[in-house]
């Protein structure tokens, strides 16, 4: 399983490719990516995304089922994808409970 | 103190302006990143993991209220609350927008600060002693020559594309408290037996994936000489220093492969031809500059303040404080006082911007509006009565800013790590805290007495490992992170590199293990009085190496 990640250009704020191209703000939401075919596809959305300058630095990640979880392989995409794992209040894990508060 | 001259303010507003529009066609498309990315590195600006980081440079780490007020507001209005003091002596906001950046840079222009030449292979901004201006040891103050140096190298053509960045420090004590057997270029200020003013002159140290210990080139250099010399070096540096691979291009890997020697020769030829030209230090300039950072006017106090001994009787806290965080001044009745930004638990080097803005408050009220950066990652009111000190930590002490633990184990230098660093192999400051917490206890950490304790998440060695009496360096193993333990390590007059003591240890072992390492100096070593790295040179590892990993 994997997926395509970036930093977005305006913020540099990390986020994933979506289902139809469009780049998502949550690991969660990110295209699962488990064919060849579905990641030749996706890395044209990513190239296009870099194109029109909207993200920069696309590259393809592992993704991992952990406890029915998704979330990246690596410990770096982990961070990646949550914050700071000393500051519980910053980044991404600090923004998903104010979303869902 | 230092103040803009009128080039400096015109060359700083236009960076500015060329940046902020930079950033428009960066925004609208216009440059690609390829094409951006070096001007913002130009500009202090990085991207990180979770987002943009701002380095803005403190030049030899000196600041005033206002500035350090500007930063609080900065990290207030433009990123997440706080800042990060680092060991190059500067501040690292770690989430501002791109969009934001030239708005951010204009405001710290308002109060004569920038983003310029924090990165990029380029003379960086020439870092110093935390106490300069203020110590009792020092010989001259070293902020001087280090302005001088700024003025020479800012601009100069030749050097604005150099092989590799390169990094000048200079103390001005005997004491050396700015690690400059570690850079490039170290200077130690000196007086020779006619009672001149010159340098010790150490060349090609550094740290990163080969750390090696400054090569002693000038025993004096007189200081009329110090740009005249200064050029010499850049100039063999630049004609030789290796172009073809990044982790060869530092000077240090020439003076390795040259030999200290004939490179020596190769800066005296060279010095022969530059000297008494027109980068003779003129006098006057030096007597100008001087003013720029003379020193405020002193009261004529008593040597020993009784306001401040009464209140260490009533307060064993604050007598622990004065013990551990003031450092003898040149005035009487004067100290600098050491403001720990290392918090039980805490993260090394994070500030608040409340923490700031108190910070600036006390350095105007106490501090002739004078604060300081420590590349230990701390904070100094150089210059505090003594009779002030009560009040100035008890303000401290109700904002979490006095930890009385200056140069005790609790205050280590740790690097931001794989929690915000894109080229980390794992993270620093988790490690840091808990160390800091194994050893809170204030009896245990002041028997423990001085120990230098450094935490780098890579090889790159943010962190100083390379130099920590005890280093720990975090690498990954198969995906998982590890962390290796050197010792001997020491970044003063007697620098030296660490030796690594064995195998590395995983996360749930790597405080247990700085624990028996420190256990092991305390049960060995001859009295109190013998500090951790004194022990270790007399010891050598194998004391440790047994604790660690068995007979
Ligand atoms: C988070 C973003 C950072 C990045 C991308 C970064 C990158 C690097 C790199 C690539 C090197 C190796 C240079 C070489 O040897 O050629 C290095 C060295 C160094 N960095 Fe950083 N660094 C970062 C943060 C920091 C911080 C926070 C500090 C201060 C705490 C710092 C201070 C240093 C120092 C002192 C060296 C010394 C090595 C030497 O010059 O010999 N850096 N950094
Ligand atoms: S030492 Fe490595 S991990 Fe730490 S800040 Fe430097 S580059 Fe990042």
């Amino acid at each position: 399983m994997k997926t395509i990640t970036a930093n977005r250009l305006v913020d540099g704020d990390v986020v994933w490719l979506g289902h139809n191209g469009e780049w998502v703000e949550f690991v969660e939401a990110a295209w699962i990516l488990n064919t060849d075919e579905d990641m030749t596809s996706a890395l044209d959305f990513a190239k296009a995304g870099e194109d029109k300058q909207y993200v920069l630095g696309t590259y393809a990640i592992d993704l991992e089922l952990k406890d029915g979880h998704l979330q990246p392989k690596s410990l770096k995409e982990r961070i990646r994808a949550q914050g700071p794992t000393t500051r519980l209040d910053l980044g991404k894990q600090a923004e998903r409970h104010l979303r869902s508060a | 103190m230092y103040r803009y001259d009128e080039f400096d303010r015109d060359f700083v507003n236009q960076r500015v302006s060329q940046f902020e529009d930079q950033v428009r066609r960066r925004m609208s498309g216009e440059l690609t990143e390829d094409e951006f990315k070096p001007l913002r590195l130009m500009n202090g600006l990085y991207l990180q993991l979770h987002a943009y980081m701002l380095r803005v440079a403190i030049p030899y780490g000196t600041l005033n209220g206002s500035q350090m007020r500007k930063l609080a507001h900065i990290a207030r209005t433009y990123d997440r609350g706080y800042g990060h003091f680092t060991t190059r002596q500067n501040v690292q906001f770690n989430w501002p927008k791109l969009s934001d950046t030239p708005q951010i840079l204009h405001e710290l222009a308002d109060v004569e600060m920038h983003a310029i030449q924090t990165s990029g292979n380029c003379i960086r901004n020439v870092t110093s002693d935390q106490f300069a201006g203020a110590a009792a040891d020092e010989f001259a103050d070293p902020r001087v020559y280090a302005e001088i140096l700024r003025q020479w190298s800012s601009l100069h053509p030749e050097f604005l594309f150099l092989p590799r960045k390169f990094k000048i420090a200079i103390t001005g004590a005997e004491h050396d408290r700015a690690a400059v057997q570690v850079h490039d270029i170290g200077l130690q200020l000196t007086r020779n037996e006619n009672g001149e003013i010159g340098f010790v002159v150490f060349v090609g140290g550094g740290l990163g994936r080969t750390p090696m210990v400054g090569r002693k080139v000038r025993d004096f250099l007189p200081e009329n000489d110090l740009l005249a010399y200064s050029e010499a070096i850049l100039r063999v540096y630049n004609r030789y220093g290796r172009r073809d691979n990044k982790y060869k291009a530092r000077i240090k890997i020439l003076v390795h492969e040259t030999g200290l020697e004939e490179l020596k020769q190769d800066i005296e030829t060279e010095f022969e031809a530059t000297k008494n030209g027109i980068l003779d230090l003129p006098n006057e300039e030096v007597v100008r500059i001087n003013e720029y950072f003379a020193p405020p006017s002193f009261e004529a106090m008593p040597k020993i303040s009784t306001e401040l001994e009464a209140a260490k009787r009533e307060d064993r806290d604050l007598a622990l404080f004065s013990s551990r965080n003031l450092h003898a001044h040149k005035a009487e009745g004067y100290t600098s006082v050491t403001i720990s930004l290392k918090p039980i638990g805490g993260a090394p080097g994070d500030a608040t911007a409340d923490q700031m803005d108190v910070i600036a408050d006390v350095a105007e009220r106490f501090g002739h509006n004078e604060l300081r950066v420590t590349h230990e990652q701390n904070l100094v009111l150089p210059h505090v009565k003594l009779q002030d000190v009560p009040t100035v930590y008890k303000i401290l002490k109700a904002n979490e800013l006095a930890d009385s633990n200056a140069g005790l184990i609790t205050d280590m230098i740790a690097c931001p790590g794989l929690d915000y660093c894109a080229l980390a192999n794992a993270r620093s400051i988790p490690i840091a805290q808990e160390i800091s917490k194994r050893f809170e206890e204030v009896k245990r950490q002041n028997e423990i007495g001085d120990l230098k304790l450094k935490i780098s998440g890579c090889i790159n060695a943010c962190g100083h490992h390379h130099v920590g009496h005890i280093g720990i360096l975090g690498v990954d193993r198969k995906g998982e992170e590890l962390y290796q333990i050197t010792l001997g390590g020491s970044a003063d007059q007697n620098t030296s590199i660490g030796k690594i003591i064995g195998r590395g240890f995983p996360e749930a072992e790597i405080t247990d293990a700085v624990e028996t390492v420190v256990d092991t100096y305390l049960a060995n070593r001859l009295d109190e009085d013998e500090s951790f790295i004194e022990a270790y040179r007399r010891l050598g590892d194998q004391p440790f190496k047994d604790a660690l990993y068995g007979a």
